[in-house]
């Protein structure tokens, strides 16, 4: 799965890259002054403490918020502003902390609504669903159907999400955002509030969504023992600023980490 | 078409080239795949499972060589079976949820050089203990998803060695003609399959089955059912099973019926509504599962609807089974019946995904009274079988007509049934097993000198059915000091179709009478105590309660009333029970993890209560200890009564004496 436009980037190379961004809500500071990079086919973690700016920095990455200072280069291409849409139609989606899902709708109308973007033929055709317009439902369809298989999700296709268990909410979600078939997946707490086991199986389909369609994959995080699992490379953020970055096993010895995670006197 | 059972062909793999002939454009299987029904007909098949034969005899499998296959009811498993049979090799299914230990029992006693497997999990799991299953060679799997990056030397998909098969077959005509002549070398009595049994009495047992056994037991109730190449079944029941290997497999090979394999075992129930199919099977356990769901979806419906459903289901249970059965039924119940099923039993049925099923079983377990008659009278023709791996399945089968729900039938075509000394079941059957593989003692101990089966079942032919009642196990059935047969399970089981009762022990083996030690439902009988007023602050209290000692006094009684129809039956009705203090639970040892009572460990606890449910006293008092769902222990004592019960006098007894 590749995003449309925007030149090729092999595995390994810079896929995203974040430069001394700030971002503050009146005098608030969200975020200072913070660096790093993703790298194409990697799952990057960002931790932290309560606070510390994760969302804020997920937010930016996608265009929700503008940073006042800092560059972002996505694909090779440096952006000044960049509205969340624009972000999604250069291959960027995202799950959210919180369930977003439409509550009324089917676990396979919301992932079809994933592939709106996709659709090329107008809202005319649509209305009609006929001829080019059918066959084009058919075709995301089964794009949709191969998501709902690669999950394992086929007995609540039908079900409205409002009715499903949390842990399943976010599983569909997370199909939502794969039906954008991005190049890059940010997931902000993808195993928040799961049992031990629906952390498992949230884990096995992070990598296998990492290694069968080689997307490469941001993730928020709590939970370290997932974290150490998941991910290549990780990023700690602390009050808005970044205070390691590096391996797993890197940033579990790091001395400042471990006073973030466990607290000092000041 | 009808079906000449003298006529058909002595393999399988040759039953389904007929097929191939005879129905080539009829549907042979469907599997739902991303969503959408996939159809192979009977030539696709045969054209598939020749190339996957090929592919197979490249890799090295070989006639005589044991083929394992593990996973879930999907076409390509099913087209292994085929495969292996058409190379002359044994295929050996292996349940998909079995353990990896339990896996490499089987695959290593079986000898099995080459496994099909579903997916990755079956993969990592028969890895995990590959290095003790020294013969396995090679593995073939149907999902590719998870195993890209698995080293390939020991595993290719399946798809690769169809296709490696197919192109071998198109590129070389010598190819072809080999496989020809390897199928047309298939003998009757070849091994066409071995079937492991489940364990749940000691270490698992194969089964070996012949081709030609195989065929004539499937052609007998083929015909008995009068299954078509029309038929439509949905394999929703584990492949290793003796009942999905039948009903499915050798049923449909025979008859030429489509079978539809579920999308994955979660989607069960909504495939089984779009496939529709019309032959079916379920054990009891399922049937109360759908019961008990559309029971709690009408608590919900309006008040309308929940009045229209209860009136209606009072006119199915009234006439509902009459006109199944083609009994008299005046006018006005057969219109109020059409009724009913206008408005409620044909859109049920349609939910459930029974709207055509002309054929229904059910077996396994004993199955309540009113559950069997729920299905029935809503229009669904269920009937019970009994049978066992041994006989290839049937042994008894009810025809339409003559349903009961305490009995399973007479004995199928051609299968010959005797009763030994101890009671117990013994067949000969035209499907029979030829042995247990590998394993000539335990073969030679289940078969008795004059060629008849033993079952290890204890039962006997009711006098006014004719047909055959299980009881229990053989070796849990004992006798009472008056020589009359005492069967546990029979007896706890009548009691344990009340709702208000969860559990029942029942005493008497060596005895002078029967007595049972009772366990209430805390649900149903809680309910029962909310309507009536009934105060109670623990189990022990209601159990206690005078009044819940009639309720269940009033079920011992029905039960009681139920035995004295029954001859051999009567001399063991309960004369004593008393409703136990606490409820038996597995933290305390007295049930295993499956919910199954430990009847010498229950004896032992309780013998106080069961000295004096025999010495006549009223009442005992007893000291339990109990460990909590958090691990402390802690102990309860009560006063239990003891209820006496008057014996129902038989009524042919009660005739004479008048």
């Amino acid at each position: 799965m590749r995003a449309p436009g925007g030149p090729d980037i092999a595995v390994g190379d810079m896929l995203l890259s974040v430069e001394n961004v700030s971002l503050a809500f009146g005098g608030v500071k969200a975020v200072s002054d913070v660096s790093f990079d993703i790298r194409k086919g990697e799952i990057r973690a960002i931790i932290g403490p309560n606070g510390a700016g994760k969302t804020s920095m997920l937010n930016v990455i996608n265009g929700f918020y503008q940073p006042q200072h800092g560059r972002i280069t996505f694909k090779g291409a440096t952006r000044a502003k960049m509205r969340p849409y624009e972000a999604a139609e250069g291959g960027i989606a995202r799950t959210f902390q919180n369930v977003a899902l439409f509550r009324g709708m089917t676990a396979l109308d919301n992932i079809m609504a994933g592939r709106t973007l996709k659709m090329r033929k107008n809202f005319v055709w649509q209305v009609l669903r006929h001829g080019p317009a059918m066959r084009e439902e058919v075709e995301h369809r089964r794009a949709v159907e191969a998501i709902i298989d690669f999950l394992k999700i086929q007995e609540i296709r039908r079900t409205p999400v409002g009715r499903l268990p949390y842990g399943l909410q976010k599983r569909v979600e997370l199909g939502r955002a794969l039906a954008m078939e991005p190049e890059l997946l940010l997931l902000d707490e993808p195993m928040a509030g799961m049992n031990l086991e629906e952390k498992e199986d949230m884990s096995r389909f992070i990598l296998d969504v990492n290694d069968h369609f080689g997307t490469t994959i941001a993730l928020i995080e709590h939970d370290m023992g997932v974290v150490m699992d998941l991910s290549d490379r990780v990023v700690v953020l602390d009050h808005g600023i970044k205070i390691a970055d590096g391996t797993p096993a890197e940033v579990m010895k790091d001395q400042a980490v471990i006073d973030a995670y466990l607290g000092v006197a000041h | 078409m009808a079906l000449d059972a003298g006529g058909l062909p002595n393999t399988f793999t040759k039953l389904l080239i007929r097929n191939a002939e005879l129905y080539g454009s009829r549907p042979a299987m469907r599997h739902k795949d991303l969503g959408i029904w996939q159809t192979w007909t009977w030539a696709q098949t045969l054209e598939n499972v020749r190339a996957y034969a090929a592919g197979l005899n490249r890799l090295g499998l070989k006639r005589g060589d044991t083929f394992a296959i593990v996973g879930a009811n999907r076409p390509r498993l099913y087209w292994s079976v085929m495969a292996a049979q058409m190379l002359g090799a044994i295929p050996v299914p292996v349940y998909a949820d079995a353990v990896a230990e339990e896996l490499r029992f089987v695959l290593a006693h079986a000898d099995v050089r080459f496994a099909a497997v579903e997916d990755q999990e079956q993969v990592d799991k028969i890895q995990s203990v590959q290095d003790r299953l020294p013969k396995l060679e090679r593995m073939i799997y149907d999902e590719t998803r998870g195993l890209r990056d698995y080293d390939h030397a020991r595993l290719n998909s399946m798809e690769s060695v169809i296709d490696d098969g197919r192109k071998a077959l198109a590129g070389d005509a010598s190819v072809a003609i080999w496989l020809d002549a390897e199928i047309a070398s298939g003998q009757g009595s070849d091994a066409s399959i071995i079937l492991y049994t489940s364990g749940t009495t000691g270490a698992s047992k194969g089964v070996v089955l012949t081709n030609e056994r195989s065929i004539a037991a499937a052609a007998d109730t083929v015909i008995f059912d009068h299954l078509t190449e029309t038929d439509v079944a949905l394999a929703y029941l584990p492949l290793a099973w003796v009942g999905d290997h039948y009903l499915n497999f050798a049923q449909g090979m025979v008859a030429g019926f489509c079978m539809a394999c579920p999308e994955n075992a979660d989607t069960a129930m909504s495939d089984l509504r779009e496939i529709g199919p019309t032959f079916y099977f379920a054990p009891p356990r399922t049937l109360e599962l759908l019961l008990t769901r559309v029971m709690i979806r009408m608590e919900d419906a309006s008040l309308i609807k929940r009045k229209m459903f209860h009136y209606f289901l009072g006119i199915a249970r009234r006439y509902g089974e009459a006109i199944l059965d083609r009994r008299p039924v005046p006018l006005g119940g057969r219109l109020l019946y059409w009724l009913g099923d206008v408005l409620l039993y044909g859109p049920l049925k349609n939910v459930l995904g029974f709207s055509r099923v002309r054929t229904a079983y059910t077996a396994g377990e004993a199955i309540g009274p009113d559950l069997f008659a729920f299905y029935r009278s809503i229009g669904l023709n269920l009937k019970q079988l009994y049978g066992q791996t041994e006989a290839f399945l049937y042994v008894t089968a009810q025809p339409n007509g003559a349903i009961y729900s305490d009995t399973v039938g007479p004995a199928c075509p051609n299968v010959d049934i005797k009763i030994s000394e101890d009671g117990e079941v013994l067949f000969k059957s035209p499907g029979m097993f030829t042995g247990y593989f590998k394993d000539d003692a335990k073969t030679a101990e289940v078969m008795t000198p004059d060629g008849y089966v033993k079952t290890g079942d204890a039962g006997f032919f009711d006098e006014k059915t004719g047909q055959l009642k299980i009881i229990d196990r053989a070796k849990d059935v004992g006798r009472l000091d008056d020589g009359t047969l005492f069967a546990p399970k029979y007896i706890e089981n009548k009691l344990k179709f009340y709702p208000n009762i969860r559990e029942v022990v029942a005493l008497g083996d060596k005895c002078g009478f029967v007595t049972a030690m009772v366990n209430i439902d805390l649900t149903a009988v809680g309910s029962w105590a909310e309507r009536h007023n009934v105060v109670y602050a623990s189990y022990q209290e209601l159990a206690g309660h005078p009044l819940v000692y009639e309720i269940i006094a009033k079920h011992v009684d029905d039960v009681n009333r139920s035995l004295s129809q029954d001859k051999m039956m009567a001399g063991a009705q309960i004369r004593r029970f008393l409703i136990l203090h606490k409820e038996l639970d597995a933290d305390d040892g007295e049930l295993t993890r499956t919910q199954k009572v430990r009847r010498g460990f229950v004896a032992e606890r309780y013998a106080a209560l069961i000295t004096a449910l025999y010495d006549g006293s009223n009442a005992a008092d007893i000291s339990t200890q109990v460990t909590f769902e958090d691990g402390r222990k802690g102990a309860i004592s009560a006063r239990v009564k003891i209820r006496d019960m008057q014996p129902v006098t038989p009524s042919a007894v009660l005739e004479n004496a008048a």
